[in-house]
């Protein structure tokens, strides 16, 4: 069986900065992989090429046993991946369940009209929307459009699920919520690649781990095994100490 | 289902007043006023379809009803067409021009794509006014005989009065019925955010195109129309760029994204117009109160009159859509 993505050599330059360097990894079906590194390590281009926002100069891109390196987003959209941004992209004059109508009407599924409105419905009581779906997008919370966009995404049905950085700047009692809400969706059986400042929270949460330094790939294992790494902790971690604090708090 | 909900039953109310008012005493002043009206509704309406819903602000709108002006008055005179099959003729070439436009003028965003519909505009006029065969910039004449076929001159003035309230009602349910379906929510995500859109999987250069292509149509019959009623059509006249910003004004004024609201917009400026031609103080008078409506309307009620009454009267959003 085939791994449900596929990056080989994957590499983007922009001028003088080498953002993503010969990186090569596999999602596998189900798992929830996450990306770790320091700012500026290329997490968010990795997901900007993976989902066709950008093309990159060179590699490929293998998705469900389709190429897509380069293909448009709404192409990589309908082949069931779907997405969230760092930075929240609500269609704000629109009500939340319109947002999601228009990922369940053109993502995975392509579901008509009257059929997308139910996966709205059932994607917003996932993420916990499901009280606010006549807001507008604008009148939302920042963590109510955290989870819009979470919502959204989900509408797709899809077969995997980029989350870039869908704690930050959330409490703790939102992100406790958020990662059962994660948890949740790979009950499912969606595949989730996950970008994370949040060291525990992506320890928690990630079945393996892929560490990204100047656009090249650091480490690779367990949750425990990258807590352990003295390059990573070299590089990313700077501080030993915490390194160890973070290995401490990891559950057995 | 279309039927189901109260605007489809406002916009037929809409095309009957029209229509029927102007029968009753057979009022020509009122009818000439309705059918600048109507004409108006058609351009604002069809302006919203990439306005409105797309958030593409189209400045060169007004080359699809010069052109489907010239191209139905050749058609008409010179190839013998009746009117209606030179006016639907002169839409579906204009259509497939919009969309080869379209296609090379969509890639640009913002004021880029403005700027580039006033070019495709100048352009247009440009070479109309430099092509011969159409009268280069002196225009072209229509024979009287042309009104023959449909009852003579008084009669046919009638005639092609009903034709442009029936082009009015096809606009606006064009309008509705975008909106109502999914094609229409793909094109609101759009003009909400194009990046997000595509990313959720709107295939936003398709979707664009063929919007720009359905926008095209409408008016591009409506021109047809109005300069054969007129019998007379010169380059000046029909790629009038102020005629391009009213509409624009028209849009903001009645509200951009809805339905109602373009007709509503287009109802009132007609209004206002014609009240301050009367006043005959000074010529186009009407475009210095439009340039300031527009800035008071984008400073303090960017969503218009139907945007207001939104705002105020949460209920009226179903009805009035």
């Amino acid at each position: 069986m085939k791994a449900l993505l596929e990056i080989d050599g994957l590499t983007k330059r922009f001028g003088g900065l080498q953002a993503v360097d010969r990186l090569g990894f596999v999602v596998e079906n189900g798992e929830i992989l996450g990306l770790i590194g320091p700012n500026g390590a290329g997490k968010s281009t990795v997901f900007n090429l993976i989902n066709g926002v950008m093309a990159p100069d060179s590699g490929r891109i293998r998705f469900r046993g389709i190429d897509i390196t380069g293909k448009s987003p709404f192409y990589v959209a309908r082949l069931g991946l779907a997405r969230t941004h760092q930075i929240v992209q609500p269609f704000a004059t629109m009500t939340v369940l319109e947002n999601c109508k228009v990922g369940a009407c053109f993502g995975h599924e392509n579901l008509a009209l009257g059929r997308a409105r139910k996966a709205a419905e059932e994607a917003c009581a996932l993420v916990g929307l499901d009280d606010r779906v006549t807001m507008l997008a604008s009148q939302l919370t920042i963590a109510g459009k955290k989870r819009l966009e979470l919502a959204r995404a989900l509408s797709a049905r899809p077969h995997l699920l980029l989350l870039d950085e869908v704690l930050a700047g959330l409490n703790p009692t939102e992100i406790e919520h958020m990662v059962t809400v994660i948890r949740g969706i790979r009950a499912r059986g969606v595949a989730i690649l996950l970008i994370e400042h949040l060291m525990q929270a992506i320890m928690n949460l990630s079945d393996r781990i892929i560490v990204l330094n100047s656009g090249q790939k650091l480490a690779e294992g367990k949750p425990v095994e990258i807590a352990a790494n003295p390059a990573v902790i070299e590089a990313y971690l700077g501080d030993p100490s915490l390194a160890a604090s973070i290995a401490i708090e990891m559950p057995p | 289902m279309l039927l189901q909900r109260p605007c489809a039953w406002l916009i037929a109310l809409a095309i009957a007043a029209f229509a029927l008012t102007p029968l009753i005493g057979d009022d020509v002043e009122l009818r000439e006023s309705l059918l600048l009206a109507a004409v108006y509704i058609t351009l604002a309406s069809n302006l919203n379809i990439m306005l409105g819903y797309c958030g593409y602000i189209n400045f060169g709108s007004i080359v699809f009803f010069g052109l489907g002006g010239y191209i139905c008055v050749y058609l008409t005179s010179e190839r013998a067409w009746p009117l209606v099959a030179a006016a639907l003729g002169a839409g579906i070439a204009v259509s497939f021009l919009a969309l080869l436009f379209g296609l090379g003028i969509l890639r640009l965003r913002g004021p880029f794509f403005a700027l580039a519909t006033i070019g495709v505009n100048e352009a247009v006029q440009a070479f109309v006014a430099n092509f011969e065969p159409w009268g280069g910039s002196s225009g072209v004449y229509i024979s009287t005989e042309l009104f023959q076929p449909l009852g003579g001159p008084g009669r046919a003035l009638w005639v092609i009065y009903f034709l442009l309230v029936a082009v009015m009602g096809l606009s606006l349910y064009l309008s509705y019925a975008i909106k109502c379906s999914k094609f229409g929510l793909g094109l609101l995500a759009i003009g909400q955010n194009e990046d997000a859109a595509a990313v959720l999987g709107v295939p936003t250069p398709l979707f664009k195109a063929i919007a720009y292509c359905l926008s095209a149509f409408l008016p591009a019959v409506a021109g047809g129309l109005y300069f054969f009623k007129a019998a007379f059509i010169q380059p000046s006249d029909a790629f009038d760029l102020g005629l391009s910003t009213e509409a624009i004004v028209i849009v903001m004024l009645g509200g951009q994204g809805t339905i109602t609201g373009p007709a509503l917009g287009a109802y009132l400026y007609e209004e206002m117009r014609g009240w301050l031609l009367t006043s005959d103080t000074f010529s186009n008078f009407q475009l210095v109160i439009a340039g300031a409506l527009l800035l008071i309307i984008v400073l303090f009620a960017p969503g218009g009159l139907m945007g207001w009454i939104h705002e105020r009267w949460p209920r009226l959003r179903r009805v009035l859509e």
